[in-house]
């Protein structure tokens, strides 16, 4: 079973139809990359599915649950919006890191209030938040950033502080992690220390949907990708299909001028 | 002579500092209240709170101080001509105004409330939207972003404007004695008035010198305690 499908999502900004029915699924431990040009809807998908705009219509399933229905019109409670928002992660093109906070506690601060919401969290607080801190530094060491725990955000590089936002994003344990235009913010030699750790991420399994303006990343990472246009999914297939053979004229003029 | 004098300034730099406090006391959250009925989503919220804030800003102190001591005897005046006898008519005409200090204080407070609450509303409405997002996609619930995330960036860009605003609540407490409060002012007027002595006043404007030396001084601490993070 996919682990994310999205069904015919719409959504529209007053009379600027800006995804026309997109539909796609992605399966555990899959790599998706979104092209397209400028406009095409991308961080609107991922915005909708992140919760940060809501969809018209369509649904969006997350394993298998539902975590967007727009045919269910009803009011939901603030906190079973944010039980769903946490099955998925997303990383922003502008990090927007916590300035105040360095590099550790930004990592650590959602995941030790979200604990204060366990039950058993008063009777085993320490355990608890020794677990955090442990599995804190486990994931910064991941991505390179042993040396940088007390460090605050304007202290760091801007591929060091996209790094410490995808450990924030990956210690909330996400079945699937976005990123919308992780690199596009950086110069060119921080752009490949950030592709690398996601290629890494991929290499450990995780399940990951990359909007992405690098061509040779994209093909050397994804199982799957989606070239949109105009709102809707143009063209999709494995990187060989769409980049080697694409059939729309419309990827191939957007190929064509990507890697002129 | 001199210790008279020193005296008699004490005393009414007493009553000064008295209002000082007072009035941040109270007008600090106050304002923050404001602040947040002018960013409501609620109309009526938020119209009353603009247009509150607008005529406060727009009138000077000096005339609220007058129409909050004076007032509700005048209106209670008015009332009483109308001469209709019922409870709530009769309880209306005999309302008597606040006591001069109370009086002070609440216009000084209501005053001061509105400009903090513009301060804190341009503080909190600079801070980037991409701060709430990322606590949201984060799991983290309204109250979480506005007091762990939002709340130390707004503090870190409306320390400033405060500072500024505070010094100038200092110099405005003198005009406490529009209603008769004997602070400072009123207390070296006096020697003005009962000895031709006018060095005095200028004695008292070293009080408000060093006091407002002393708010410099503290307000740089406080920035430079925030230097560690830029926002
Ligand atoms: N909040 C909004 N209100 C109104 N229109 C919006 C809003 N967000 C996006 N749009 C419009 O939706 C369309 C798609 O924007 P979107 O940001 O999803 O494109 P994109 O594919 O991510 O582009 P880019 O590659 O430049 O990031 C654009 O025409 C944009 O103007
Ligand atoms: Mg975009």
């Amino acid at each position: 079973m996919a682990i994310l499908q999205v069904d015919s999502l719409k959504k529209s900004f007053g009379k600027n139809e800006v995804l026309k029915g997109i539909s796609l699924s992605l399966e555990e431990g899959q790599v998706m990359s979104i092209i397209g040009s400028s406009g095409s809807g991308k961080t609107t998908l991922l915005r909708c599915i992140n919760f940060l705009e809501t969809a018209d219509s369509g649904q969006i399933f997350v394993d298998g649950d539902v975590i967007f229905d727009g045919e269910d019109k009803s009011k939901h409670k603030a906190k079973e919006t944010r039980e769903k928002q946490l099955k998925i992660g997303l990383v922003f093109q502008q990090f927007n890191l916590f300035p105040q906070y360095n590099v550790f506690d930004n990592v650590t601060l959602a995941v030790k209030l979200k604990a204060k919401e366990r039950e058993d969290y008063k009777g085993n607080k320490k355990q608890i938040l020794k677990e955090i801190d442990e599995n804190a530094k486990k994931i910064l060491a991941e991505m390179g950033l042993s040396d940088k725990m007390e460090a605050y955000p304007w202290q760091l590089s801007g591929g060091q502080q996209q790094r410490v936002a995808i450990a924030r994003a990956l210690a909330l344990e996400p079945k699937i992690l976005f990123f919308d235009e992780p690199t596009s913010a950086l110069d060119p030699e921080l752009t490949i220390e950030v592709l690398k750790v996601i290629k890494e991420l991929r290499n450990m399994g995780r399940t990951m949907v990359v909007v992405t303006h690098e061509m040779e990343f994209a093909r050397n990472v994804s199982d799957k990708v989606i070239f949109m246009a105009d709102g809707i999914i143009e063209e999709e297939g494995c990187p060989t299909d769409v980049f080697d053979h694409p059939k729309s004229e419309k990827t191939k003029a957007f190929l064509a001028k990507s890697f002129e | 002579m001199f210790w008279n004098v020193t005296v008699s300034l004490l005393e009414g730099f007493m009553t000064t500092l008295e209002l000082f406090c007072l009035t941040l006391i109270f007008a600090i959250p106050l304002g923050l209240i404001i602040s947040f009925g002018s960013m409501s989503k609620i109309f009526p919220i938020k119209w009353i709170s603009k247009t509150v804030v607008w005529v406060i800003r727009g009138t000077p102190l000096m005339l609220q101080l007058i129409v909050v001591f004076y007032g509700p005897e005048l209106i209670a005046g008015w009332i009483g001509e109308l001469g209709i006898d019922n409870a709530l008519f009769n309880a209306l005409a005999g309302m008597k105004g606040l006591d001069r200090f109370p009086s002070v204080l609440l216009a000084f407070v209501i005053n001061y409330a509105c400009y903090f609450s513009e301060i804190y509303r341009g503080g909190i409405e600079s801070i980037p939207k991409g701060q709430y997002e990322a606590c949201q996609v984060l799991g983290m619930t309204k109250s979480q972003t506005f007091f762990r995330v939002v709340l130390l960036q707004v503090v870190k860009r409306i320390v400033p404007p405060m500072g500024n605003e505070i010094i100038t609540l200092v110099k405005d407490t003198s005009l406490a004695r529009t209603i008769a409060v004997y602070e400072i002012i009123w207390n070296a007027q006096k020697f003005i008035k009962n000895g031709g002595l006018l060095w005095p006043l200028i004695y008292a404007g070293a009080f408000y010198l060093i006091f407002n030396g002393l708010l410099t001084v503290i307000f740089s601490r406080i920035e430079k305690k925030m230097d560690y993070f830029k926002a």
